[in-house]
């Protein structure tokens, strides 16, 4: 393996050391190690909290920041944090006003989320959830609640942490951020596997020559192994899967937000990303805004992921709202 | 305590609740030797880590509690809190219920017979029942443990050990099932027909550790 670590069991609580010690002007520690708040006080409005498995820098701590989410619950690699760091991240974000917990649909995060919830609401401590499921491959249309969370959860943070800035009530958080997942699609192409340090090894495999168009974050298979094509033949499948399930109509707006999974060159993000604005604006959707860059990976997988949103009003002021964490900062 | 005649040995028909700590140890035992291979087989339709979740709480709770100082009861309650506090995953809050629920059983118990033994089971199915929704056939832990328990209470009567024997067939019948099998719910579940061909993890520690129970079980009642 030709990566940085010294003991393997220990990445994730050597990672987030440095983080603490890098972002210091916007994030603090709690006296849970696996629980990071955001320097920026909650106090007489609503509190965002996340959470998930390591592995998906920036995503899940990147995100901790001013008017987006106020305490993150991390994880080991690709697990799902315990219930116990999503309950103590509860009590980071909790300004009285209520919590809102926006994650990603996985059988491990919504298991610990419940639990941390009655023991939450146990304290007094009111917590609605929202579950991100914006990759379209995971599951086949009408069975959207099956689907996972992808980097559409970075827009569902966007716009419940504007909300909860804004002043909205926890109801109003909630309706918000379910609307910003509710108009939002992604799919992901992988190119190469990704390895868990403490693995050791790929847990599955990419032939030299071939992509894998629907892959998980977390290296779940694909859903369709096919030749590796141009980035153009590329972008046009990927963008082919996502705009017609929505569907994005002509005359609509939408947030474009392209991420790498971690080893592909941020360059050849802008080269799939050409096609795809280009493709897009064909259809008569106009981009109102756009994304590129590492906002949501998996460990070393080659490969991208695409979103798309659809604005309303609503959500245009609130993607258009100022923010500042390490993952996404926007004046 | 009565006793019963099993293949020419004299086996007791309960045991002291006290001697059924090193039952709990035995899963730790079987879980540490198996955490390569259960990232393998998780490896192959899931993202390979659960061995080393399993390992890391098993592991977590024999380096914190000394097994004779413990019960089987307080031991197992002990293992289901660091698993359901310290291993986050699926597997936290599953495991975690697994043992906790079984746990209660023999709170206040001083031996454990065999219809202890079907409660402790039947206790672990309604638990994780109510945490998540697999049934049967959904290539998930319960083709492991659902047919193991319904056996074991079927086979109450004839005694412990060949009630031990029924579950111990009927986990491996159940769990070796779960390669034909099509995932429904689960991370797995998004592959569709691709989940087919390889066997479940989470079915594969159920089985592990309840053939670890059986021998362990049968174990402690020979020598009781």
């Amino acid at each position: 393996m030709q990566r940085f670590f010294n003991d393997p069991s220990k990445v994730v609580d050597e990672m987030v050391e440095g983080f603490l010690k890098c972002h210091t002007n916007i994030v603090e520690k709690t006296g849970n190690p696996r629980v990071v708040k955001s320097v920026f006080p909650t106090k007489g409005r609503v509190g965002i909290v996340t959470g998930g498995g390591s592995g998906h820098k920036p995503a899940f701590v990147g995100y901790v920041g001013k008017n987006m989410v106020d305490a993150v619950a991390i994880g080991e690699i690709f697990s799902s944090p315990t219930a116990k760091a999503f309950y103590d991240a509860f009590k980071a974000a909790d300004g009285g006003k209520g919590v809102a917990c926006l994650y990603g649909n996985y059988a491990g995060d919504n298991m610990n989320v419940k639990m941390a919830k009655d023991m939450a609401e146990d304290d007094g401590i009111r917590v609605l959830t929202v579950v991100a499921n914006d990759d379209v491959p995971s599951a086949a249309k009408g069975e959207e609640a099956k689907r996972r969370g992808v980097a559409g959860e970075i827009l569902m943070w966007k716009c419940g942490g504007a909300k909860a800035a804004k002043g909205g009530s926890l109801d109003e958080v909630i309706a918000a951020a379910q609307k910003a997942i509710d108009n939002t699609r992604s799919i992901g192409v992988g190119l190469t596997p990704c390895t868990i340090p403490e693995v050791g090894k790929p847990n599955f495999q990419i032939e030299p020559g071939k992509m894998e168009l629907g892959i998980g974050h977390h290296g779940e298979p694909g859903i369709k192994v096919t030749d590796l094509k141009s980035a153009d033949e590329v972008a046009k499948m990927m963008v082919d899967v996502v705009l017609p399930d929505l569907p994005f109509n002509s005359g609509d707006e939408a947030v474009v937000l392209v991420s790498g999974l971690g080893a592909t060159p941020v360059m050849e993000l802008y080269i799939l990303f050409s096609k795809m604005n280009d493709l897009i604006q064909e259809k008569g959707i106009k981009v109102y805004r756009s994304y590129v860059g590492n906002y949501f990976t998996s460990l070393e997988m080659m490969g991208a992921t695409l979103t798309v949103m659809k604005l309303d009003p609503e959500l245009k002021e609130l993607v258009d709202a100022e923010c500042d964490c390490m993952g996404l900062t926007q004046f | 305590m009565h006793y019963a005649l099993d293949q020419g040995v004299i086996m007791a028909e309960s045991f002291n609740k006290k001697d059924g700590s090193q039952v709990v140890g035995g899963l730790v035992l079987v879980i540490q030797e198996n955490k390569a291979y259960l990232s393998e087989i998780d490896g192959a339709i899931g993202d390979g880590d659960h061995g080393i979740n399993m390992n890391k709480g098993f592991t977590m709770f024999a380096d914190q509690v000394n097994l004779a100082e413990e019960d089987m009861g307080t031991a197992l309650k002990k293992l289901g809190r660091i698993l359901l506090t310290e291993i986050g995953g699926s597997m936290g809050p599953i495991y975690g219920t697994f043992f906790i629920e079984m746990s209660k059983v023999i709170k206040d118990a001083d031996v454990v017979d065999a219809p202890t033994f079907g409660k402790m089971l039947r206790a672990a199915v309604v638990g994780l029942q109510a945490l998540g929704d697999a049934k049967v056939g959904d290539k998930t832990m319960m083709d492991t443990l659902i047919p193991a328990t319904a056996a074991f209470e079927a086979a109450e009567g004839s005694g412990f050990v060949a009630a031990l024997d029924a579950m111990e067939a009927a986990a491996k019948k159940g769990w070796e099932s779960t390669k034909a099998l099509q995932a429904k719910v689960g991370r797995a579940s998004r592959l569709g027909e691709r989940s087919i061909g390889v066997l479940d993890a989470g079915a594969t520690s159920t089985w592990l550790i309840l053939e670890s129970f059986a021998k362990s079980i049968r174990s402690v009642l020979s020598a009781s």
